[in-house]
């Protein structure tokens, strides 16, 4: 029995055993009816969602998207250049680079009260919390990439004459490259959890959706909206970040083909 | 006269204290001479070469190619070094192209194409190093220090990481190439045999303190077999040098266990003429 079989027997195991339990529950009542989800219900608001007359979820799907392209790539561009700087500089790895460790292993939410203060209960102040959320994983992971780059690598390059900042882009950078990709995808996912979070807080897109569904008691709702946040998450993850840095990684030579 | 080294020395600073690796290097090398640096490890061969290569600077005395002083590292030099070296996201061809910044595009590839025709690699054109194996990889570090067209080729033991099948089909590619293209070559290696296999010039060094201990002379025609009593001899008579330096380093390293492990140092010094 290959893989994908068996995931898919799981996958239907599980449904089925989530079924079983919500009709148990019709007949028993452990809980509300109406607060038990179940799966017909679910593939219900999925279908109204995106194809009935409002389609409340691709607008908020979109909504989501945006704001998290956004944030993603200034999350990206602040971070590299962040990185850049620290790995150049070590007055600025020393201090600067310690508020960013410091920084890091706070949940980027934390800002949100001071954001929509700033800007108000809007996209600024949800893509301010993302930038907050992926800029430090990014810039510490370019940092690492340049001061890791192989001192042979360099010296191989001034034989050939390069210095100053043609040695930086044809060879720091690029052989930076499989630790930037790590960053970006560390700040994928922290972009990902903030904009959820920033959202279920203040206004538009899946993450107010998800209040707006939990304060009408609609759990189908709820659990289609949880859906879409994971195959999205997952699109990216897998078929996106992970087939890229297997690529890179490989003709890097970091890994095994 | 193509390069020249005069009183050369070279000062560390190992740990806060001032650590001279060698001292009183003199030593000429004339145009398409093919010369090597044999010494054990850790007398500054590398450090030696980095200085002809301009990658570190002489603490004193003077270091000339074509009567020009060095000062940093320029495409008149063409390094090799022990590993490749190739920038792994450039396929061979780009990797070639690499150091041939200053031609246009079309002038490059062509050129690069040449050299790569030389060391066999034409067919490789596309792939990427982690295709390739050791001694393919390294045939590409040398395509892209010759594209240069440089006036002297510095190889640092370039082919210490390779098999010895390798290493002998390298040892005829790179005399034909010496041969057909006249470059002078500054060949690093602690291998005896491959230096009297391949040099017209063979340059000893000795450790602590560093210094040239002798020059030899290699008149003998190519190929050089190592049954030929002559490269015996030859081989012999420099094993037996540098086996008092090794024995030196071994002394300071080990102490007082030198004594008790002298037999199995010198199996190991013989080792040496092997690879
Ligand atoms: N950048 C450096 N800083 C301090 N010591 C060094 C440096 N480079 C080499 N050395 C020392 O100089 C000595 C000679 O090194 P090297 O030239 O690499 O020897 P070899 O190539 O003959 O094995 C060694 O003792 C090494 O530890
Ligand atoms: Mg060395």
């Amino acid at each position: 029995m290959n893989t994908a079989l068996r995931r898919v027997i799981f996958f239907i195991a599980l449904l089925a055993l989530w079924e079983i339990s919500y009709r148990l529950n019709l007949h028993l009542e452990f809980t509300p009816v109406r607060s038990f989800p179940n799966v017909l219900g679910v593939l219900e608001q999925l279908y109204i969602g995106f194809f009935g007359e409002h389609k409340i979820l691709l607008f908020a799907v979109l909504t989501s998207m945006k704001r998290l392209i956004v944030g993603f790539i200034l999350a990206l561009i602040i971070g590299t250049l962040l990185g850049i700087m620290l790995a150049r500089y070590k007055v600025v790895d020393e201090t600067l680079g310690a508020l960013i460790i410091a920084l890091q292993s706070i949940p980027s939410i934390v800002w949100l009260p001071l954001a929509m203060i700033w800007f108000g209960r809007n996209d600024m102040a949800i893509i301010f919390i993302m930038v907050i959320g992926g800029t430090w994983s990014m810039a510490l992971n370019t940092r690492m990439g340049f001061k890791n780059v192989q001192p042979l690598l360099i010296k191989a390059a001034q034989t050939m004459g390069y210095s100053g900042f043609p040695l930086f882009r044809k060879v720091m950078f690029p052989a930076s490259i499989p630790y930037a990709l790590t960053g970006a995808r560390l700040a994928w996912a922290f972009n990902w959890r903030a904009l959820i979070a920033a959202e279920l807080l203040a206004t538009g897109g899946l993450g107010h959706t998800l209040q707006y569904a939990a304060d009408f008691f609609n759990m189908n709702l709820v659990v289609a909206i949880m859906v879409i946040i994971s195959i999205l998450g997952i699109i990216a993850d897998q078929l996106f970040f992970q087939r890229v840095e297997k690529r890179v990684l490989t003709r890097w030579g970091l890994e095994r083909a | 006269m193509e390069l020249e080294l005069k009183d050369v020395s070279k000062t560390f600073d190992k740990d806060g204290q001032p650590y001279q690796v060698f001292s009183d290097v003199t030593l000429s090398v004339p145009s398409g001479q093919f010369v090597s640096l044999l010494g054990p490890s850790g007398c500054g061969k590398s450090t030696l070469l980095n200085i002809v290569a301009g990658l570190e600077e002489a603490t004193t005395g003077q270091v000339l190619l074509n009567g020009q002083p060095i000062t940093g590292p320029g495409p008149d030099r063409g390094v090799v070094f022990q590993e490749p070296a190739l920038m792994p996201w450039l396929n061979v061809l780009e990797n070639v192209t690499f150091a041939l910044k200053a031609l246009g595009k079309e002038e490059r590839e062509e050129r690069a194409i040449n050299y790569l025709k030389l060391v066999h690699l034409s067919k490789f054109i596309k792939a990427y190093p982690h295709e390739l194996s050791g001694g393919m990889r390294q045939r590409v570090a040398i395509a892209r220090a010759l594209a240069m067209d440089p006036h002297i080729l510095l190889m640092d033991e370039p082919f210490g990481a390779l098999d010895e099948q390798t290493r002998m089909m390298l040892h005829k590619e790179l005399l034909a190439i010496w041969s057909q293209t006249k470059k002078t070559i500054l060949f690093v290696t602690h291998n005896i045999r491959e230096a009297v296999q391949l040099s017209d010039r063979i340059v000893l060094m000795g450790t602590r303190p560093g210094r040239i201990i002798k020059v030899f002379e290699v008149h003998l025609p190519r190929p050089r077999l190592a049954t030929d009593p002559e490269v015996a001899r030859l081989e012999e008579e420099i094993m037996d040098l540098l086996g008092v330096e090794i024995e030196k380093v071994m002394k300071e390293e080990m102490g007082d266990e030198y004594g008790a492990e002298k037999g199995h140092l010198l199996h190991r010094t013989s080792s040496l003429v092997g690879d």
